[in-house]
């Protein structure tokens, strides 16, 4: 089953440095070596976001992310593994944990729509 | 076929029908969970399918040698009809894959008679499906009731009645949690080894809150909550003989039979609150008692203490002594300070306080909750003024005692542990003003 891994964290206690970054990478590569990784991206601070809303046919662009909430939505990853233990394992091990959160979702699969090969 | 030859008399179907589901229907549950890929209400649907036309069936073709086994292989079948009508678009690579199981095990055990699982097999689902119920990705209330519905076989009306919630909530709460093992793709599994002493320590916490419900004397039907005691006992029961080397279940099982031994003592005709102290304890079941005793002994033995352990074993201290003076409270102190390791509550703390207030005298117990309240986040607890209001009374210091119980009152929701507290506040006042000059 497909799940996204979505990473919450406070931008203060993001942890920036080198040795973070080591951990972040051996992550990856652990990930991807298992063969159960689909996808996996940071994201670049809320200071850099935008957020768009159309309603009765207007648009309303602003400034930052989509709420104010204290964690904020850091990056993703995108699993394929057999169940929601192990997604939740890979979840587990991701090297923010200690102070962020992580939501675990599974992906809705359209395998038969109409149109889709 | 019935020897005479002839269709099978309606009633006769009917019970045999009502055995099968009482005394199969869990197992036949539980193994049909496994063959459907985790799917609960696959499961659920395709067993009411099988003993709907089981009624049909048996009334016209006889009732069968082996009942279960039929429902088993019915249901079974009935899932597959299911999965092939199945129209949604979504997720049918895991339809095709959970079709594809089921028709390998029909091929399998296609036959009435091949349809039993042996016994290793039944213990393993039954195992699987408790730690599934319980999984730590359902909410604390769908873990409760998805338990008492699948593995203790409540109604849904009975669970809607213990909880004091509409039966349409309880039955929505069951289909959301239901649909969440299937859509979130919890494993319909027992966790592995790394895995299992959180696991299973939620398994517990579920069953205990199913006993807590029972035991706390809030509003509600009384005999409901008498069977919530009874299915927390029995499900612990099942626990322990599917898992028997593990201590903590044997210290549930113990600490609730050693406070259910305690039922008829705990409230006065009246409905009033029976404290430990002033019980009957010509009204405790010995027997239960005991069993509770030496339950916990045994779990003792294996040297890997925890708080189910703890508990009980002071449970057992109270149940040993004949007389509230015959308590060992050192004994239960040194428990206390013990449990505190491991379980640092409020309640545990507060409980130390009262037991070396026992055995070291009140003014040892109050200096030990002035400590306790000093930081001021119990300020707002009920049972912090009712501890230092006990140990004042004790303490023969009426008017703090009553300036204590007052405070209590005025922070209790619990409107039996307020009638409780009301008697304590005369009883104190009554003594302060026999006092006064």
């Amino acid at each position: 089953m497909k799940y996204a891994l979505l990473i919450y964290d406070t931008e203060e206690s993001a942890d920036q440095s080198e040795e973070q970054m080591g951990r972040w990478f051996a992550y990856t590569q652990e990930l991807q070596q298992s063969g159960q990784m689909l996808a996996g991206e940071a994201l670049q601070p809320i200071a850099t976001a935008t957020t768009v809303r159309v309603r009765d046919g207007k648009q309303v662009t602003m400034d930052g992310p989509f709420a104010e909430t204290k964690e904020q939505l850091g990056g993703f990853y995108l699993v394929d593994c057999g169940n929601l233990d192990e997604a939740i394992a890979w979840a587990a091990k991701l090297p923010h944990v200690g102070h962020g959160s992580v939501e675990v979702r599974p992906l809705m699969e359209f395998d038969d729509m109409p149109g889709a090969d | 076929m019935t020897a005479a030859g002839g269709a099978t008399s309606t009633l006769d179907v009917r019970r045999a029908v009502e055995r099968a589901f009482r005394d199969d229907g869990g197992r036949i549950l539980a193994s049909l969970i496994g063959s459907c890929g985790g799917d609960f209400q696959l499961a659920e649907d395709s067993m009411q399918d099988a003993f709907e036309v089981a009624l049909e069936r048996w009334r016209r073709d006889g009732i069968p040698r082996q009942p279960g086994a039929w429902v088993l292989t019915t249901a079974r079948r009935r899932a597959i009809d299911r999965l092939r009508r199945a129209q949604t678009w979504r997720r049918k690579r895991d339809v095709l894959e959970r079709l594809a199981r089921l028709e390998q095990e029909e091929a399998l055990h296609g036959t009435s008679s091949g349809g039993e699982p042996e016994e290793g097999t039944v213990d393993d689902h039954r195992l699987r499906l408790i730690f599934t119920c319980c999984h730590p990705a359902l909410a604390p209330e769908a873990q409760i009731a998805l338990t008492l519905r699948t593995i203790a076989g409540l109604e849904t009306r009975e669970i809607a009645r213990a909880f004091l919630v509409p039966e349409p909530t309880m039955a929505q709460r069951l289909v959301r949690a239901k649909r969440k093992i299937r859509d979130a793709g919890i494993p319909y599994e027992v966790p592995d080894d790394a895995a299992l002493p959180a696991r299973l320590a939620t398994v517990l916490a579920v069953i205990y809150l199913v006993f807590n419900e029972g035991y706390t004397a809030t509003a509600g039907d009384r005999l409901v909550r008498a069977e919530l005691c009874a299915e927390a006992i029995r499900l612990a029961r099942v626990l322990v003989e599917l898992m028997p080397d593990e201590p903590e279940a044997i210290g549930l099982l113990a600490l609730m039979l050693l406070h259910d031994s305690r039922r008829d003592a705990r409230t006065s005709a009246g409905g009033d609150l029976v404290t430990l102290e002033e019980q009957d304890r010509a009204l405790w079941h010995r027997d239960q008692a005991d069993e509770g005793s030496a339950l916990i002994e045994r779990a003792l033995r294996a040297r890997r203490p925890g708080p189910f352990q703890l508990q009980a074993a002071i449970a057992a201290l109270h149940a040993e002594a004949a007389t509230p003076e015959a308590t060992d409270w050192v004994q239960i102190g040194l428990l206390y300070s013990q449990l505190l390791r491991i379980q640092p509550s409020a309640v545990v703390r507060l409980n130390r306080a009262v037991a070396v207030a026992m055995a070291l005298g009140p003014r040892v117990g109050l200096a030990e909750l002035e400590e306790l309240s000093a930081g001021g986040e119990l300020d707002e607890y009920h049972l912090l003024h009712a501890a230092r209001a006990d140990l004042l009374r004790r303490d023969a210091r009426p008017i703090e005692a009553a300036a204590a119980y007052a405070r209590a009152l005025e922070l209790c929701s619990n409107p039996i542990e307020q009638r409780y507290l009301r008697r304590r506040l005369d009883e104190v006042r009554t003594a302060s003003d026999a006092a006064a000059p």
